[in-house]
């Protein structure tokens, strides 16, 4: 048999052997407290349901429930819509506040006097100026990242080095081709990182502001869970909530990737 | 002759004249002489090293020649034509092409991208002749044709610098701008930095100006070793180093280089102290 070669069985007992064993049982222990601290009535979880009744609750009226997988589509469509809008405004915007000086004494006092405002604090203004509830949610998901991503951009123009630029002179690059030759690669780390910030932000506030103001989403089902007391469908709709972020991280991060291939080969 | 240095027939380019160029910098009203009065001539294919305590004006000397920085007073010409002056500060071009300490590749670019960059943007030829190129000036620089598709962070600092050295040779520029690039190097590595150069120089004698604090270096590495005072920067001491090419680490034990050692170390330490002394200064 070739040297370089590993059975099947090997490759699985490797894999055996490098299961955290034990983050695996914290977590099983995490869930067994939980269970006991039900069955046993401890303080304060009276009213909590048990991990069994959870996943009892999810099989019988959520899995197979048009409503449920709606509240998914509305919620991702929001968070999507929120963040690409903040993604085409907050680039740009980052990117002319980091190149010209005249442009950034204009705008950036104003800048600065709205960063601070929580996304949230805007949900009653949002609601009375938009229209249409779906678009007061939209809005405040996209204040919750549009900051944050341009503020991001903002700083990746000011850190590029100077060498980069003047390199890229020195070899014969003219300006437009060193705006987009130079700038656009060097800032797309800062592009990144916005989206990164970005996307758990716009999950935050997209939950926060369904409980508010909307009366579809996931935010809204976690929100009427309790409304109708009705506790496992709460903790079934926080469980969605935080996979759906998860699922939000992952596709941004294979983004990344693809954006940046200098950055992950090693 | 001192030197074995095969010089190439015909006109050799890449002279440099520095007349009394003074620089001032103005940061909120604090005139800052960074360079005040300094004059030097660099004949054509000479390796010169430029020494002198941090803040001296090392780099704004080779920032002006470079063209990414203005001077306030004096002139510099290259080959007899106006390169600097006060009103017309030099562009920069691929005539004169830095290689920096920290290092400047393009991290999103691969080696034969950042190698090919300089004659693409030049439009000196097309991508498949400068790729051409590229591989061959790195097949000849110690098999580096292996690395062309590996991105800079996949390398080694000392690999990097090297890729450097042959993104601004691949170009000819008439100067080769050295700007400590060796320094943040242990030993060892820049060892072999330096055996590295010396070929490169010696396959291709072209102006090198190469800045360092490093002495032993300076005087290993070039035909002529400047010293700066400290800021304001002006010439303190120029010494010919008349070792023989091609230069071998042995050369560091024979006698005439313990001379120009000791001749140079003495202006090197006065002025290191003086900048000390004068940052306690300033500190105060």
């Amino acid at each position: 048999m070739p040297s370089g070669k590993i059975s099947l069985a090997d490759r699985w007992i490797m894999k055996f052997a490098s299961i955290n064993w034990r983050g695996l049982s914290a977590v099983i222990g995490f869930f067994l407290v939980w269970q006991l601290a039900v069955i046993f009535e401890f303080a304060g979880f009276q009213e909590i349901p048990s991990p069994w009744q959870v996943i009892n609750t999810f099989f019988s009226d959520f899995l197979f429930s048009d409503k449920y997988w709606v509240s998914w589509f509305i919620s991702f469509k929001r968070v999507l819509v929120g963040f690409l809008l903040a993604q085409i405004m907050g680039v740009p915007l980052g990117l002319f506040l980091g190149t010209s000086p005249t442009f950034y004494r204009l705008v950036f006092p104003v800048f600065e006097m709205l960063r601070p405002i929580p996304p949230l604090a805007w949900v009653p203004l949002s609601i009375l100026f938009w229209p249409t509830n779906e678009g007061s949610i939209i809005f405040i998901t996209f204040i919750g990242a549009f900051f944050i991503i341009t503020i991001n951009i903002f700083d990746g123009v000011r850190s590029i080095k100077k060498e980069h630029v003047w390199l890229a002179r020195s070899l014969g690059a003219g300006n437009f081709r060193i705006f987009h030759k130079i700038m656009l690669p060097a800032v797309i780390p800062a592009i990144a990182v916005g989206m990164t910030l970005g996307i758990a932000v716009t999950w935050n506030v997209v939950i926060a502001a369904e409980m508010i103001a909307s009366d579809s989403g996931l935010g809204r089902l976690t929100w009427e869970g309790y409304v109708s007391s009705t506790p496992p469908v709460v903790i079934v709709g926080m469980i969605s909530i935080g996979f759906a972020g998860y699922l939000s991280t992952v596709i941004v991060d294979i983004f990344e990737r693809r954006m940046m291939p200098w950055k992950y080969k090693k | 002759m001192s030197t074995s240095k095969m010089k190439v027939e015909g006109p050799l380019t890449g002279k440099v004249s520095i007349r009394n160029v003074t620089k001032v910098y103005d940061p909120d009203g604090a005139n800052v002489v960074a360079l005040e009065q300094f004059s030097m001539e660099v004949p054509a294919g000479d390796f010169i090293a430029i020494v002198g305590p941090s803040g001296c004006g090392k780099s704004t000397l080779l920032n002006i020649l470079a063209g990414f920085d203005t001077l306030s007073q004096g002139e510099v010409y290259l080959d007899e034509e106006p390169l600097a002056l006060v009103n017309k500060p030099a562009l920069p071009g691929p005539s004169r092409v830095v290689v920096f300490q920290q290092g400047a590749l393009f991290p999103w670019k691969t080696v034969l991208e950042n190698v090919t960059y300089g004659l693409l943007k030049q439009r000196v030829m097309g991508k498949s002749d400068a790729e051409a190129k590229a591989m061959d000036l790195l097949a000849r620089s110690g098999n580096l044709e292996k690395i062309g598709g590996l991105y800079p962070n996949q390398l080694s600092s000392g690999m990097q610098r090297r890729v450097e050295i042959l993104r601004a040779l691949i170009n000819d520029p008439k100067i080769l701008l050295l700007d400590e690039p060796f320094r943040a190097m242990d030993t060892v590595n820049k060892n072999t930095m330096h055996q590295h150069l010396l070929k490169i120089y010696q396959d291709n004698p072209k102006t090198i100006m190469f800045i360092t604090h490093d002495l032993e270096e300076a005087l290993f590495l070039a035909d002529r070793v400047i010293v700066m005072t400290t800021r304001p920067g002006t010439l303190k001491l120029d010494i010919k180093v008349n070792l023989p090419r091609p230069r071998r680490r042995e050369m560091m034990a024979s006698k005439e280089y313990l001379n120009l050692r000791q001749q140079t170390i003495s202006a090197v330490r006065e002025e290191a102290k003086k900048a000390f002394e004068r940052g306690e200064r300033e500190l105060a």
